[in-house]
């Protein structure tokens, strides 16, 4: 292979990591900020699965895409509700919360799902997700290929990475859900509404882990299977460490392990023979390294919200 | 005005009550969907008792499905005593498993009782040393435990997976993607198809109580679970005793994955847990961190999960339907943990 077609193959793969990565960039996106209110929602597979089914099957009912991506944003919120009234109002295990989510999530995709097999997506859905070259910006040599030729669910990805980001560094209510996270009480006593925050970060965590699940059951695929997101909850699970719980970070992070989803595939054309179950190890075997340095160098930076997985009662301060 | 504080006034028939009213309302709720998806509630809970219980291959199946859940779950508890929050029960599970299969397909003209009691102990060292790495990075610097034994999970199913499709793959399986079944040696022996896995679980039942509650180290470990402090204060070797118990909670967890290889699956697989480490995740909790519970909890989980496999062969409605009925029982549990924990008093304003 020469210079020129390994550069094109080179962005034919980026390309396609790109799109491999954002149902992992929604999910990531939605388990940061849950994350960033102190609960960790392990039920992302769950909420996922809920909001790729709900999106498909009102795909095929309304033949309407605003209508299924709204069906499955809340679909998945209505997941994340039962999460947040059982952790914050109940206060439950966290853990132990979100794996009963993923659990009844599956049930729920699998119980739908079972009349949906095989089924494909509306044309007129269909429609809305082709790639449309962004002007200018989508004519700049390779970049513009590899990022601004997508359909329009990666666009919106893209301002919502930089628009949680802003949120979350640099606005008052940012600001106060970082507190949230951090130190409850400090929080509370401050005047911060700590269980609302809750709550509306839960819900609308949720509402992104629905719509990654619904890329990928009406843009990615785009027809029904069983079991459609195949572990990509997990891998944002995963991811939300790797970025240390930054959405700018996000972005660059999903790309890069959306790659690694599809690495052996493209690396099958160079015979190199490294088997895609090793590669698919290296997700996990990065965010042990990310989540063992951060504990080692002590940074503050990186590390996860202090009060991350430890409920917050008032009454026992 | 509501006001919420702590309970301490529960006597254990409230208690019963208490959760009896969790699962009846759980089951009213799934029936509502039930019902809603044009099914009769009623006729599918009956089949789920009976496809559990209703006969001698149904309750044989449920106490083979507790069994494994036991183990795993006796091991998480150690961790969880500790408030080590080990939840890489499923890469322990296999973990332990392959380590146990490494000799039973390499070594299988030993002795049987020699190889199988080889096999327990590779196991439990391969699960063991598996919670071990998180364990020395927890104690070491601190790094989170939960996160950290969930990306351990992962790690060991691509492992597994890769040993399956590639090095260990069969070479007589006709190009299918599967493990050589273990040689006869290589099997737990049984009676009335039910393995000496149940043995097993029972007698560490009966230890792990003992363990836990009538022992100096059973004792340790939950002052350390308490305060960490309070241990160091009162002159334990700390970093020791945490050592000891991952390994103790891995090591079990690493069994359980030996007893699924050898006595259910005859040989290794994906297959060889399916979530069965993070269902005991559930059942540790539900069960309290008391062995005598979690036997309890284990043996009406696997009744579901059997029950859930029977209305899908007889109803032919998915297994799925199962699922969402453990999903909403859990929620409703785990919501009336609430209730035991705290109670609600109402006020009138201005007190």
């Amino acid at each position: 292979m020469d210079a020129a077609s390994l550069a094109a193959y080179a962005a034919l793969f980026l390309t396609a990591a790109v799109k491999a990565g954002t149902p992992l960039l929604y999910a990531t996106l939605g388990e940061t900020i849950t994350e960033r209110s102190g609960n960790l929602n392990l039920g992302v597979e769950g909420m996922m699965l809920m909001g790729a089914v709900a999106g498909f099957q009102f795909g095929l009912i309304t033949r309407n895409p605003l209508f299924a991506l709204t069906a499955a944003m809340l679909a998945a919120s209505l997941g994340s509700l039962i999460f947040a009234f059982l952790t914050v109002t109940l206060r439950a295990n966290q853990v132990v919360s979100g794996l009963s989510l993923t659990i009844f999530g599956a049930g729920i995709a699998g119980f739908i799902g079972q009349k949906l097999s095989g089924q494909v997506v509306p044309a007129s859905v269909k429609a809305w997700f082709y790639p449309v070259k962004i002007p200018l910006l989508g004519d700049i040599p390779g970049i513009g290929q590899i990022l601004f030729n997508h359909d329009i669910l990666i666009y919106l990805s893209y301002m919502l990475a930089i628009g949680l980001g802003i949120y979350l560094f640099n606005t008052r209510k940012g600001l106060n859900l970082r507190a949230v996270g951090e130190n409850p009480a400090a929080a509370d006593a401050a005047g911060i509404g700590v269980s609302l925050y809750k709550y509306v970060h839960i819900l609308a965590g949720g509402a992104l882990c629905g719509l990654g699940g619904a890329y990928l059951s009406l843009v990615y695929v785009p027809a029904w299977q069983e079991n459609i997101t195949a572990g990509r909850g997990w891998i944002a699970v995963a991811l939300v460490i790797f970025v240390a719980w930054n959405p700018y970070k996000a972005l660059l992070g999903a790309f890069f392990f959306g790659g690694l989803d599809i690495l052996g595939l493209y690396l099958q054309k160079f015979d190199i023979k490294v088997s895609q179950y090793i590669i698919n190890m290296l997700p996990y075997i990065v965010t042990i390294l990310v989540l063992v340095f951060t504990s080692i160098k002590k940074s503050k930076e990186n590390a996860p919200p202090k009060a991350l997985g430890v409920p917050y009662f008032r009454e026992d301060r | 005005m509501l006001r919420i504080s702590k309970r301490t006034d529960l006597t254990k028939k409230q208690y019963i009550q208490l959760r009896l009213a969790a699962v009846i309302m759980a089951l009213f709720t799934s029936g509502i969907f039930i019902l809603i998806m044009g099914q009769n509630p009623a006729a599918i809970y009956f089949a789920m008792l009976q496809g559990a219980f209703g006969s001698f291959y149904g309750l044989r199946e449920t106490i083979i499905m507790t069994i494994p859940l036991v183990i795993t779950s006796l091991g998480i508890s150690t961790a969880f005593k500790m408030k080590f929050w080990n939840i890489g029960a499923e890469g322990q599970i296999y973990m332990g498993a392959f380590a146990a299969s490494y000799f039973a397909l390499n070594h299988h003209d030993m002795p049987k009782p020699f190889l199988l009691l080889v096999m327990a102990a590779a196991s439990i060292a391969g699960g063991g040393l598996w919670a071990l790495i998180p364990g020395f990075f927890k104690a070491r610097f601190g790094t989170n435990e939960t996160l950290f034994t969930l990306m351990m999970n992962y790690i060991a199913i691509k492992w597994i997976t890769y040993l399956q499709y590639g090095p260990w793959k069969d070479p007589n399986a006709k190009g299918f993607p599967i493990i050589a079944a273990f040689k006869e040696t290589a099997i737990l022996p049984g009676f009335m198809g039910i393995h000496i896995g149940l043995i097993i679980a029972l007698a560490l039942v009966a230890l792990m109580h003992i363990f836990m509650y009538h022992t100096k180290k059973g004792y340790e470990i939950s002052v350390i679970g308490e305060s960490e402090n309070t241990a160091r204060y009162a002159g334990m070797n700390v970093k020791k005793i945490i050592v000891a118990a991952i390994l103790l909670s891995g090591g079990l967890c690493g069994l359980a994955g030996m007893i699924q290889a050898s006595g259910v699956h005859g040989t290794l697989s994906v297959d060889v847990s399916g979530g069965i480490g993070y269902t005991a995740i559930i059942t540790t909790w539900l069960g309290q961190l008391s062995p005598a519970l979690i036997m309890l909890v284990s043996f009406l989980f696997a009744a579901l999960v059997q029950g859930g496999s029977y209305i899908q062969t007889v109803f032919q409605i998915p297994q799925a339907a199962a699922s969402i009925l453990q999903g909403m029982i859990l929620f409703f549990v785990l919501g009336s943990e609430f209730f035991i924990q705290y109670k609600i008093n109402f006020k009138k304003e201005g007190i």
